[in-house]
């Protein structure tokens, strides 16, 4: 929980991970994607504010400990939800595992969720794969790489056959959160596998789940805004939007909240830290004291105020994962109601 | 040396007509130009750097490809050695563009097709953010949205943003004579009326702000990458 200024704000991290990539995990033949995917992340992290910067080494493989005291203790974090990113061509462990991030949801009780994932093509076995997951820790949320290439398979959509699948497998195993990645990718080379009219079909087709997009659609959050406007089960994840940008490019970060306040709204907004990216202390910290720069060139977008700042930190993500939130930390609490909160009422 | 250097100034001149097709930014003023070296005999070396190492191969290539082009393209250039340094698929893409192959014969079994598609795409972008940055400033100047509807490219006053903006249609095959409607659907080039006029400026707005947002993380990433600065590059507004 984070306080400032009497206000109260009950925080879920919706997007985090526990990965190592350090040389011992690195696949053999394959070390220079291993080494330029973790540099990339690498590059990312730059654009944090300095003194939360890491050295490299550590980067590539932090600890328990570094992952305890960065996201509760100092980073103001009530529940975290982990988001796994297989990546096991590279990694011979895997990046950032479901398994991986279960050591330390097994061994936390009350601190995390631990989503899982799942790829169309592994057929049966993946849909066995994902039962047990959901057996075994409760699983309510999945992240989703659609651009994976796979064995030839030149990526993948939501909309596909197989897919529908899975899809339907969640409704009936009660995943009800659908973190689709639609950011960077890597193969197939020639595609622009941002695009994300899957998700506009696939949100229609299934009105009971909700499809939580990450970064956004960062780079292409203006296709993003466009669908989600349209789709009343489509969230805006923040992740990468407020570490990337709050800090380095202050004037862009306000132009992409305006848009996101404008086409998608505070209550279909979620904050995710992406740490070990960056920190969540900063970004927390940040959020609450953000408003828009006093220049002409927001004024036409919508303001985003204490209230909104509560939902986007952690009561929208507690809604969607049905976390309990103490009564303390609720829009609202402890405050009388105001007179005008009756005005159309009496108006009429 | 004079001669070198005024033929060094007219290779960067030339690079700057490339653009990355999805920032819509020329290479040069985004800092992508590592090295550009001419010998007195014309022998032109240029090294092009990107923000990752797995920056998208397809845009990449487009810009390697275009570097080559206009470079051969400038009188008196008797070699061109354009390369792409630390990206995972820098070799491909420097073998397959020196030997002018084509992407989907650079990347045989990798890719299909070619990328006029993409850059398509991205222009369409281009000239709905070129939108947004030429009405915005008339609308603050207080003109009533309602008279958009009717302007064209000749009512509109001259500015370097409606000179980009035509620049960017006419890329696309769409009209940029002075009777051609300023709102148009750059899918389809036909005139934006009535009620869709507000829907097309947001649009408009979200995607100059999409160019913008990924434009900055790029600069951003690109200097934590690499300390220096690129030959030609200019600061943004941050």
């Amino acid at each position: 929980m984070y306080e400032k200024n009497g206000e109260k704000y009950f925080v879920v991290d919706t997007h985090m991970h526990y990965w190592n990539a350090a040389p011992d995990n690195w696949v053999e033949g394959a070390e220079q994607y291993a080494k330029g995917w973790i540099e990339c992340f690498y590059g990312y992290h730059g654009l944090g504010p300095e003194d939360t910067r890491w050295p490299l080494d550590k980067y590539q493989k932090y600890s328990e400990d570094d992952l305890m005291t960065d996201v509760f203790d100092k980073g103001h974090v009530d529940i975290a939800i982990f988001q796994p990113t297989n990546l096991t061509e590279w990694y011979k462990e895997g990046f950032n595992t479901t398994e991986r991030d279960a050591i330390l949801f097994e061994k936390h009780p009350g601190k995390f969720v631990l989503n899982t994932r799942w790829d169309p093509r592994e057929g049966e076995d993946g849909l066995k794969t994902l039962r047990h997951n959901v057996e075994r820790y409760g699983c309510k949320g999945v992240k989703l790489y659609t651009a994976e290439w796979r064995e030839g398979s030149r990526g993948w959509k939501l909309t596909d056959p197989e897919a529908y699948k899975y899809l339907e497998a969640c409704q009936e195993l009660g995943i009800t959160n659908i973190h689709a990645h639609k950011g960077p990718t890597i193969w197939p080379l020639d595609k622009d596998a941002f695009d994300m009219t899957d998700i506009d079909h696939a949100a229609t087709d299934f009105p009971g789940l909700n499809f939580i997009v990450e970064h956004s659609g960062i780079p292409r959050i203006d296709d993003f805004c466009y669908m989600a406007t349209q789709e009343p089960n489509v969230y805006a994840g923040l992740s990468v939007v407020v570490g990337a940008l709050m800090h380095a490019r202050p004037r862009f970060f306000a132009r992409c909240m305006g848009e996101l306040l404008f086409w998608v709204g505070e209550d279909k907004m979620t904050f995710g830290s992406d740490y070990a990216i960056w920190e969540p202390k900063w970004q927390v910290e940040g959020f609450v004291d953000w408003d828009f720069p006093d220049d002409e060139a927001f004024s036409d977008y919508p303001r985003l105020g204490t209230d909104g700042k509560k939902k986007i930190l952690g009561l929208n993500a507690a809604k969607l994962y049905g976390i309990e939130v103490p009564e303390e930390y609720q829009l609202g609490y402890g405050k009388p109601a105001a007179q005008d909160d009756a005005k159309l009422v009496t108006q009429e | 040396m004079t001669a070198v250097v005024a033929e060094r100034d007219r290779i960067l001149a030339a690079l700057g007509e490339v653009r990355d097709p999805e920032l819509d930014e020329p290479i040069t003023t985004l800092g992508f130009v590592s090295t550009c070296v001419v010998s007195a005999a014309g022998d032109v070396v240029v090294r092009l750097r990107l923000p990752t190492y797995f920056c998208a191969p397809n845009f990449a290539f487009l810009m390697v490809a275009d570097a080559y082009d206009v470079v051969s393209a400038v009188p008196a250039v008797r070699s061109v050695d354009v390369a792409l340094e630390d990206h995972f698929a820098s070799a491909e893409i420097n073998a397959g563009v020196a030997a002018r192959a084509g992407f989907a014969v650079s990347f045989a079994g990798e890719a299909i097709g070619e990328l006029e598609e993409l850059r398509r795409t991205f222009l369409t972008k281009a000239v709905l953010a070129g939108t947004d940055q030429v009405c915005r400033p008339l609308l603050a100047a207080g003109l009533d949205p309602a008279a958009l509807v009717t302007m064209t490219i000749g009512d509109t006053p001259p500015s370097a943003q409606l000179e980009r903006l035509c620049r960017r249609r006419a890329e696309l095959g769409l009209r940029t004579d002075p009777a051609a409607p300023l709102l148009i659907d750059p899918g389809t080039g036909e005139s934006i009326t009535g009620a869709a006029v507000s829907l097309h400026l947001a649009r408009a707005r979200a995607s100059r702000v999409g160019i913008e947002a990924n434009t900055g993380i790029c600069r951003g990433m690109l200097r934590t990458r690499y300390g220096t600065t690129g030959e030609g590059e200019e600061e943004d507004e941050g």
